[in-house]
């Protein structure tokens, strides 16, 4: 990186100017500051809905652009670049807005200006990082957020002063309220002023820079406010070594509640919608095997996937209320510790409990934790833990293998304790695997965790919905995609070579085929042919198996007419039964997952190892249980 | 790395950041980390002889909040080992934390 002295004259001398509409494409403006500065929030504020989500190729960083429009008519295209505290490169986030300021990306055109958002309330500390983007010599608008914040906390400075000062224009706003964003849109259409460029320090001397950051400040006569009386006083109830605790576990229960339980009845509607709507397709095309693939392959398929909708928006609701009002960093404060046991850190902590609703939406939740290392890890082990989809699968075979009996008193019968098993086994599977990848490839080393708390703020409507309205956009892109793709291979596994134009017994089918060629390599485990095929659509997603498993005895005539539970119960050993239970803990059976993994890890590598380390635990778990029980 | 404010009283140099008790404020001396981390954590505001206060904790004490440079921000015990501090003697507990 350059020293600053070196841009004294490229400085912010250079002219914005953009061309009218009539230009082909919109002109790109870049937008950063450091995490909590309330950047995302003026990004929304001037794009609104307009606004795209994706990741920045080949890496896990996610890509935020919108249009902007000004007043003059004008459209300005945003490009929302991740919180970073300086522009030396060392994280992955600092990397890529650095390249995307330095043009040195090949995906996104250099930015012709930058907004630079700053935090006015704490301004000496975040104008450290004014000076390494002024030094880009690049047009910059100074943006000293919450305004409204500084004002009321007694704060104050002299903008002319400080525009003189930093040598670029300086604009106080409040994002949350709007205040001020017409200085913005100003800027934008290149109607400020320009300060004379200014000197600035040398970038690599963290003490100079915050030494020159201090002086400014003083110079623009900046009154830093009060401490912010209401984040004490809720921090005294929130960290307090009691009632904190408390309040911690009421959260997560309800979070948990709520992905559990408050989802289902939304779930239903999804799922009563989708078969309403199949039945009605159903009747709508003559009976042929095209009607076969569009209602039980893509409609099916499709809807087995956006039944997870309403718990994905739940999650994402409590977690936007969770981060946006600053609660996050104090329940990541509280877990830290027991999440240290294992080798990762409190903010891992919602994105496994979430995990227990379904893996998909914990994983995209996984992006609250910057340290990528963890965040990894975190999502490498999250399929461990029981999600909803396995525990149809559990609960048939708990029915037709375990007797019910009490195990102690009234409270805990043996089908309860079975299902509790199952939870422990997936919970330990976890730690173990964190254990093992933080010790080895995803090793953290030493580098210091580091967890800034901020202010309580309540959360906006604005920034909650925009955040719900782009997980679903991302949630149902992939369900029409991927899923979409393998619902309709697993259907035409399911349903050819056709037999004299009549859909195939399932035995002879491709997948039937594919089953009965798997057998041997199942048999060690106690599976048949059939569990084989149930096994391959499971895929697809765990509970897929229950259907697949109900068509094939249907069809057999030694099982046909007696009920699932019946049929499973005369076709596996009692070995069978306890392997397949531990083979449906350790797989990791559902592409959703694979394909959110594939996202959120910006490339094939990790769902493969992850899909295979699965993959292969469980088979291993399997075969230890087929031998131990007889 | 080793980020030296001002030393002049060597003795009084092996208190760290994790013998402040909350309320408790000290100037902090030097980073004993890697030269990457200690830059982090001087970008967060720890920057040799800044005033640092300890501030509240998870239960058991770790990590705590210390609150520098007009931010609160939470260290582990093992990295606030790290910190060196000089206690200020005249320091009183801040009655705000």
């Amino acid at each position: 990186m350059s020293e600053c002295s070196d841009c004294r004259s490229c400085g912010a001398a250079a002219v914005l100017e953009f061309p009218g509409p009539s230009a082909a494409a919109a002109k790109a403006v870049a937008v950063i500051g450091p995490p909590n500065s309330g950047k995302t929030t003026l990004f929304n504020r001037l794009t609104g809905l307009r606004q795209k989500v994706a990741n920045f190729p080949g890496v896990t960083v996610e890509q935020h652009t919108g249009i902007a429009d000004l007043p003059d008519g004008r459209s300005i295209r945003l490009i929302d670049l991740p919180g970073v505290y300086s522009l030396s490169p060392r994280s992955e986030d600092e990397q890529v807005a650095y390249d995307v300021l330095t043009g040195n990306r090949a995906d996104t055109p250099k930015p012709e200006a930058i907004l630079l958002v700053l935090d006015s309330t704490n301004l000496a500390r975040h104008l450290m990082l004014a000076a390494p983007i002024l030094a880009l010599g690049v047009p910059t608008l100074i943006i000293l957020n919450m305004a409204d914040d500084l004002r009321n906390r007694g704060g104050h400075l002299d903008l002319g002063k400080l525009a003189a000062e930093l040598g670029a224009p300086v604009a106080l706003i409040s994002a949350r309220q709007g205040e001020g964003i017409g200085q913005v849109f100003d800027f934008l259409a290149g109607a400020m002023p320009k300060p004379a460029p200014r000197e600035l320090p040398v970038l690599q001397d963290v003490p100079k820079c915050r030494q020159w950051a201090g002086r400014v400040g003083i110079e623009a006569a900046y009154r830093p406010p009060l401490a912010p009386k209401w984040t004490r006083r809720l921090d005294a109830v929130f960290l307090h070594p009691v009632i904190g605790p408390l309040v911690f576990v009421a959260v997560v229960f309800a979070v948990f509640q709520t992905i559990f339980n408050a989802a289902v009845p939304l779930m239903d509607g999804v799922k009563w919608l989708f078969d309403v709507s199949g039945n009605w397709i159903t009747t709508a095309l003559p009976d042929s095997l095209f009607r076969s693939l569009i209602v039980e392959g893509v409609w099916k398929g499709v809807g087995s996937v956006v039944v997870f909708l309403p718990q994905v928006l739940l999650l994402f609701l409590f977690i936007a209320i969770l981060e946006d009002s600053g609660y996050l960093a104090r329940a990541a404060l509280i877990a830290d510790r027991t999440m240290a046991k294992v080798g990762l850190q409190g903010k891992s902590f919602i994105p496994l409990l979430s995990a227990y609703a379904c893996a998909v939406p914990a994983i995209m939740s996984t992006r609250t934790i910057e340290n990528r290392r963890d965040r990894i890890a975190t999502i490498l082990i999250a399929p461990f833990m029981t999600c909803s989809a396995r525990l149809p699968v559990y609960t048939l075979i708990i029915a037709a293998f375990i007797p019910q009996r009490h195990v102690l008193g009234p409270f805990l019968n043996t089908r309860a304790a079975a299902m509790l098993a199952l939870y422990v086994l997936g919970f330990l599977a976890a730690v173990v695997t964190a254990r093992l990848l933080k010790s080895s490839i995803l090793k953290t080393g030493r580098t210091p965790f580091l967890l800034e708390m901020p202010s309580y703020r309540w959360p906006t409507f604005q920034s909650i919905g925009l955040r719900l309205y782009d997980r679903s956009k991302v949630f149902l892109r992939r369900a029409g995609t991927v899923i979409l793709l393998v619902t309709v291979i697993l259907w035409i596994m399911a349903n050819l070579p056709t037999q004299n134009g009549h859909i195939p017994a399932i035995e002879n089918s491709l997948a039937g085929t594919i089953g009965r060629t798997i057998e041997p390599v199942l048999k060690p485990l106690g599976f048949n042919w059939k569990i084989g095929i149930g096994l391959i659509t499971s895929l697809a997603a765990r509970e897929t198996i229950i259907a697949t498993l109900g068509t094939i005895y249907g069809m057999d005539p030694k099982s046909h007419g007696l009920d699932l539970q019946n049929a499973i119960h005369r076709d596996l050993t009692p070995g069978g039964a306890v392997a397949l239970l531990v083979f449906f803990a350790f797989a990791m059976q559902c592409i959703s997952t694979i394909a959110v993994v594939r996202r959120e890890t910006g490339g094939w590598k990790w769902p493969i190892l992850q899909f295979t380390y699965m993959s292969v635990l469980a088979y291993a778990g399997a075969f230890v249980a087929a031998h131990l029980i007889r | 790395m080793q980020l030296s404010g001002n030393c002049s009283q060597p003795e009084v140099l092996s208190a760290t950041l994790v013998d402040l008790r909350r309320g408790d404020a000290a100037i902090l001396d030097r980073i004993d980390l890697p030269v990457d981390d200690a830059r982090r954590l001087m970008e967060l505001g720890f920057l040799p002889g800044t005033r640092v206060t300890a501030g509240l904790s998870a239960p058991g004490g770790d990590p705590r909040v210390f609150r520098v440079d007009g931010s609160e921000i939470a260290l582990r015990r093992e990295t606030a080992r790290r910190l060196k501090v000089r206690i200020e003697k005249a320091s009183k507990r801040d009655p705000r934390v």
